[in-house]
């Protein structure tokens, strides 16, 4: 039953974020363009020949879109359905907050994959990125789905701090925009930034999902440019797993259907 | 057996005491109207026991369980039309039908609910663009879609034109005539004269009155007039008896019964 409703609410989350118009453009188009700007602006190469600045970009944005579609549309989207009652009409009903938790992870997962379908685009098609193998697939898909679950539900247990549907895209953004200057997103090579700035992005997802789409995409000798110099893939599984881990608690301890009494 | 009883029940919002030691019983295949002007407790109470809101104090009960703690399966016989919601304006009429239903374990099919409520040539319409009276009916349609043993109406005419109106009316002497069992708030008098077996008055969170449409008030309000004489008493009988041994003029005489509007008044001005 819990997945049966779950997934019903996953076609109908689809179904509304396809007919708004305005989310779809902004959602996809914006991750999009700031790919598109800063390969075009940044022309900086290094020592690895056939690797150009677009190319970083184009795989450390993979980080931005997927905190786009899955931490800013979860949180605002919540914060959206507490206030709209969304959520009181449903839990007037049987279904349970797992189902509906599933219901918008399904949504999540769909943006996220279409976002960064379409940021892998713009690498190959327009900077001329090259596409890795199967085994740098195979970390591709991990990394992805634990970066989705993390984002997402850190995503709704920051919601519950957002008052107002309209200031949840700005209050989200905050921390969105914050971590991309530090985590290696917005400025490459992160070794630039000083070293407690370093310290304190290695904290948070951000870095360690930007970091990993770089493994996947860019050649292997890349690596030095990151602050430790290795790929630090298993690290990076057990920063995102832990993340996911608090994201989860935080959502069960936070959770609630109606808003606080007046 | 009966299906929502209350006794004692309280609820402040800082400090505010909105709801003041309520006691309410409901019987089985009852419909009952909760009156009472705005402000006086009536959509509190009734989210209390629809489990949308926690109570400070008082014993709930909602066919058998307490609405703070029961689950899905008391959700899944419970039909809930709520107050102002605003969700769903990109799914259509029938998309949001079908959905809520298929979360209920024997849903009416959706074509025959949105029939009942009158939206038929607006089933593929977004919900975005109907009219307020329209979205109330898609309301009421997602309240009665799961088959309901209780059903919770709030305020559920606001907007309707009176056609709407009195099919809504119809529609639930309907479900009623089922055999479910109904709860409404209305500040609409006749709604309330017209669908209630009882109804209670609630003033500044206290049930000030309870009773059926004909009682409520007590039986002492009935007016007797004759020859410039008004007075009002609990036995007319007698005090024509009265007026007939003293050989009065009683071809003015009449005897009125307070309409269900001057009661209210009576009750509402009496408790602010």
């Amino acid at each position: 039953m819990t997945i049966t409703h779950g997934i019903s609410r996953g076609r109908v989350e689809i179904l509304q974020f396809r007919r708004d118009r305005t989310a779809v453009v902004f959602t996809f188009a914006f991750p999009a363009l700031l790919l598109l700007l800063f390969g075009t602006i940044f022309g900086d190469s290094y020592d690895q020949p056939g690797v150009s600045a677009s190319h970083v970009f184009s795989a450390s944005m993979i980080a931005y879109g997927i905190l786009s579609t899955a931490f800013v549309t979860m949180g605002a989207g919540l914060a959206m359905d507490r206030e709209d009652g969304t959520l009181k009409r449903l839990h007037g009903t049987p279904i349970t907050s797992t189902s509906y938790v599933l219901g918008k992870l399904i949504l999540v997962l769909a943006l996220s994959v279409a976002e960064v379908v379409v940021l892998i685009a713009v690498g190959v098609l327009v900077f001329g990125m090259s596409l890795p193998d199967a085994s740098h697939w195979l970390t591709f898909l991990w990394l992805f789905l634990l970066s989705v679950v993390a984002c997402s539900l850190l995503g709704m247990a920051v919601s519950t701090i957002v008052r107002h549907a309209r200031t949840a895209g700005a209050i989200l953004n905050v921390p969105v925009v914050a971590l991309q200057f530090i985590s290696g997103v917005f400025i490459y090579p992160p070794t630039e930034l000083p070293h407690w700035l370093n310290a304190v992005a290695s904290i948070f997802p951000v870095k360690w999902m930007a970091q990993g789409f770089r493994y996947v995409f860019l050649p292997d000798g890349m690596k030095v440019n990151e602050v430790a110099g290795q790929w630090e893939l298993g690290r990076t599984a057990l920063v995102l797993g832990a993340w996911c881990v608090v994201g989860l608690v935080l959502c069960l301890v936070t959770f609630r259907w109606s808003e606080r009494d007046r | 057996m009966t299906a929502i009883e209350v006794s004692g029940l309280r609820k402040s919002y800082r400090g505010h005491e909105a709801v003041r030691g309520i006691d309410l019983t409901v019987a089985r295949g009852e419909v009952f109207a909760l009156l009472g002007p705005n402000g006086a407790g009536k959509t509190t109470t009734t989210e209390i026991l629809e489990g949308h809101r926690r109570r400070d104090g008082g014993d709930v009960r909602v066919l058998g369980e307490d609405p703070g703690t029961a689950g899905s399966a008391w959700r899944a016989r419970l039909g809930i039309v709520l107050q102002n919601t605003d969700d769903a304006a990109d799914l259509t009429v029938a998309e949001m039908v079908r959905h809520i239903g298929g979360l209920y374990p024997d849903p009416r099919p959706a074509d025959e609910v949105i029939e009942l409520v009158g939206l038929t040539d607006k089933r593929d319409t977004r919900i975005r663009q109907l009219s307020g009276g329209q979205r109330r009916r898609v309301d009421v349609a997602l309240g009665i879609v799961g088959r309901p043993e209780l059903l919770f109406l709030d305020e559920p005419t606001t907007g309707f034109d009176p056609e709407a109106r009195h099919r809504f009316w119809d529609l639930i002497k309907a479900l009623a005539a089922e055999g479910t069992t109904i709860l409404l708030t209305t500040h609409y008098l006749d709604e309330a004269e017209t669908l209630a077996d009882r109804l209670a008055v609630i003033a500044a969170g206290r049930i000030v009155a309870e009773g059926t449409p004909a009682t409520l008030g007590g039986p002492e309000t009935r007016t007797v007039s004759w020859d410039g004489h008004t007075e009002r008493v609990t036995d007319p009988t007698e005090l024509i008896r009265k007026l007939v041994a003293e050989d009065a003029d009683l071809s003015t005489l009449t005897v009125t019964r307070p309409s269900l509007e001057d009661t209210y008044l009576r009750l509402i001005g009496a408790n602010r």
